[in-house]
């Protein structure tokens, strides 16, 4: 579905990726692991477009996408959740929802998004999005790519500072739109989150993938992983 | 007579009137300063030039093609938009990397460079436009006289800016527009083509100035300057309200032309600089100006 090959990003002077490769299949859900400054945000954000200057190939089915803009991107089926959840304040919550344009049919309705996160629909009136809780902004902006009919959606660190019960929450939500047929790709910094919903996991370092782990084998792995994530 | 506050009635509310329409104006022209600030992060000082070229294009249809005050009320404003979609995609589109002085300098220059063409051919003296025949005459308001045409450029104003707002706050290419304004990289991620929404931005702040110079046309006469004559007010007016907010330069703009009309009755000295006064106050007090957001 997704096939990146010597991928590499810069901003102004500096070269964050130095050729990544990977890869992730159809209905997979994939993480990216690695130390804070790895490169895991920038390898996202390069996909969808949004470096100022990158290189290589960001292929999506079977489609190479690397000269493409962003809104061309996503209107070819990619979804970004970003870091920090990017939730607009001088937008009301359902304008937050409705935001991101159809790109594909085949999205969640409104309706299934509620059923997913009924927090939301209590809060479906606020009228700022950033009165949120952290918690409900990042169900906000997990739920608005839903609906865009996008399969391939990018996860920027969705349990980053929420709590436990949130993050089960979250963790429910990546199965199930797994098994509605989705593909994911996952920023964690949390690998005992990622074991609970990824199939494989990518680690990165200094930007570049260092090591492929399947998630059946992440426990044989633990002493490697400690390592090159210095937990 | 009627006196109110030792003022003569039809005085009082004769220069209630004019400040209503000069604050129309105001209205006007700082809404789409403030549209365009928030969508292009530019201070687009070229708005007045291109006001004023909305009332030469009524002026030129009128006179070159026979064209009328209506149809020139749409048609000026589609034109002169066209023009600022031009200069967008040809000009501005290069400086959003760089500070924000250098949008204002640039504008500031294509402003001179405007005006200073059209008083090449048109000199600075001023042309008549005159009051379409259904606006001409005056209404008896029981307490004044009210020009037809002034109620009108009032009531238009007043829907134009109404009509903005609601576009803006209420519809779904509104909450686009301000999560651009927010945002714009993570929009265009969504799929929204953003750098045609800043051109279509600016072309529609372009088409807002342009439709005030239509109506402006037969209250001021048709010369090259009118439009720096109204700019500095008008800066002013985006500064009280509070920069980039829609709001606050509707509500700022007829407020503040209100403010000025009735400086004009009680101590007309200070009518020239009642605005910049009321300015230095409220940024003194808010900085942010009166409907600005905390950063």
């Amino acid at each position: 579905m997704l096939e990146i090959k010597d991928l590499n990003a810069w901003y102004g002077e500096s070269h964050i990726l130095h050729g990544v490769d990977f890869n992730v299949q159809e209905g997979e859900v994939v993480t990216l692991l690695g130390r804070n400054g790895a490169g895991k945000t920038t390898t996202m954000k390069s996909i969808m477009g949004l470096v100022p200057r990158r290189e290589g190939h960001v292929v999506f089915k079977g489609g190479e996408t690397i000269g493409m803009m962003p809104n061309q991107i996503a209107r070819a089926g990619i979804a970004l959740c970003p870091e920090e959840r990017g939730i607009f304040g001088s937008l009301s919550v359902t304008e937050n929802l409705m935001l991101p344009p159809i790109v594909a049919p085949g999205g969640l309705s409104v309706d299934e998004i509620y059923t997913l996160f009924p927090n939301l629909k209590e809060r479906a009136r606020t009228a700022h999005g950033t009165r949120l809780s952290g918690g409900e902004q990042q169900m906000l902006a997990i739920g608005r790519i839903l609906r865009t009919g996008a399969k391939m959606l990018l996860l920027d660190e969705p349990t980053e500072g929420l709590a436990p019960v949130i993050v089960q929450q979250i963790g429910r939500t990546i199965r199930e739109i797994k098994n509605r047929g989705f593909t994911v790709l996952l920023v964690e910094q949390n690998f005992r989150f990622a074991a609970t919903v990824a199939d494989r996991h990518y680690v990165m370092e200094h930007g570049k993938i260092i090591d492929m782990i399947p998630n059946e084998q992440l426990e044989a792995n633990m002493d490697k992983l400690h390592d090159y994530l210095g937990v | 007579m009627i006196m109110i506050f030792g003022i003569p009635g039809p005085l009082l509310f004769g220069q209630l009137l004019l400040g209503l329409i000069n604050g129309a104006f105001y209205a006007m022209l700082s809404l789409g300063l403030a549209v365009i600030f928030g969508m292009l992060n530019i201070i687009n000082f070229a708005h007045g030039a291109l006001f004023m070229m909305g009332a030469f294009a009524a002026w030129m249809l009128l006179n070159y093609f026979d064209i009328g005050y209506f149809p020139a009320l749409i048609l000026a404003p589609l034109l002169v938009g066209a023009f600022g979609i031009f200069l967008e995609k040809t000009i501005i589109s290069r400086l959003y990397k760089l500070d924000h002085l250098y949008g204002l300098l640039l504008t500031f220059g294509l402003s001179l460079v405007i005006e200073g063409l059209f008083r090449n051919g048109y000199g600075s003296s001023g042309m008549p436009y005159r009051i379409p025949s259904l606006l001409q005459g005056a209404t008896d308001l029981g307490f004044m006289f009210m020009p037809n045409y002034r109620g009108w450029v009032v009531l238009a104003a007043f829907v134009v800016c109404t009509a903005t707002w609601l576009i803006i706050e209420k519809t779904s290419l509104g909450a686009t527009l301000r999560a651009a304004t927010e945002n714009a990289p993570l929009v265009q991620a969504f799929g929204v083509n953003v750098p045609r929404l800043i051109t279509l931005t600016y072309g529609g702040g372009i088409a807002l100035a342009a439709f005030a110079g239509v109506l402006a046309a037969p209250i001021y006469s048709v010369n090259p300057n009118m439009g720096s004559n109204f700019i500095n007010t008008v800066f002013a007016v985006v500064v009280i309200g509070g920069m980039g907010s829609i709001l606050g330069s509707i509500v700022t703009g007829f407020g503040l032309g209100v403010v000025e009309g009735l400086t004009k009755v009680f101590y007309p000295q200070a009518s020239a600089t009642v605005v910049f006064v009321v300015m230095v106050i409220v940024l003194l007090t808010r900085p942010r100006g009166l409907f600005g957001k905390a950063a």
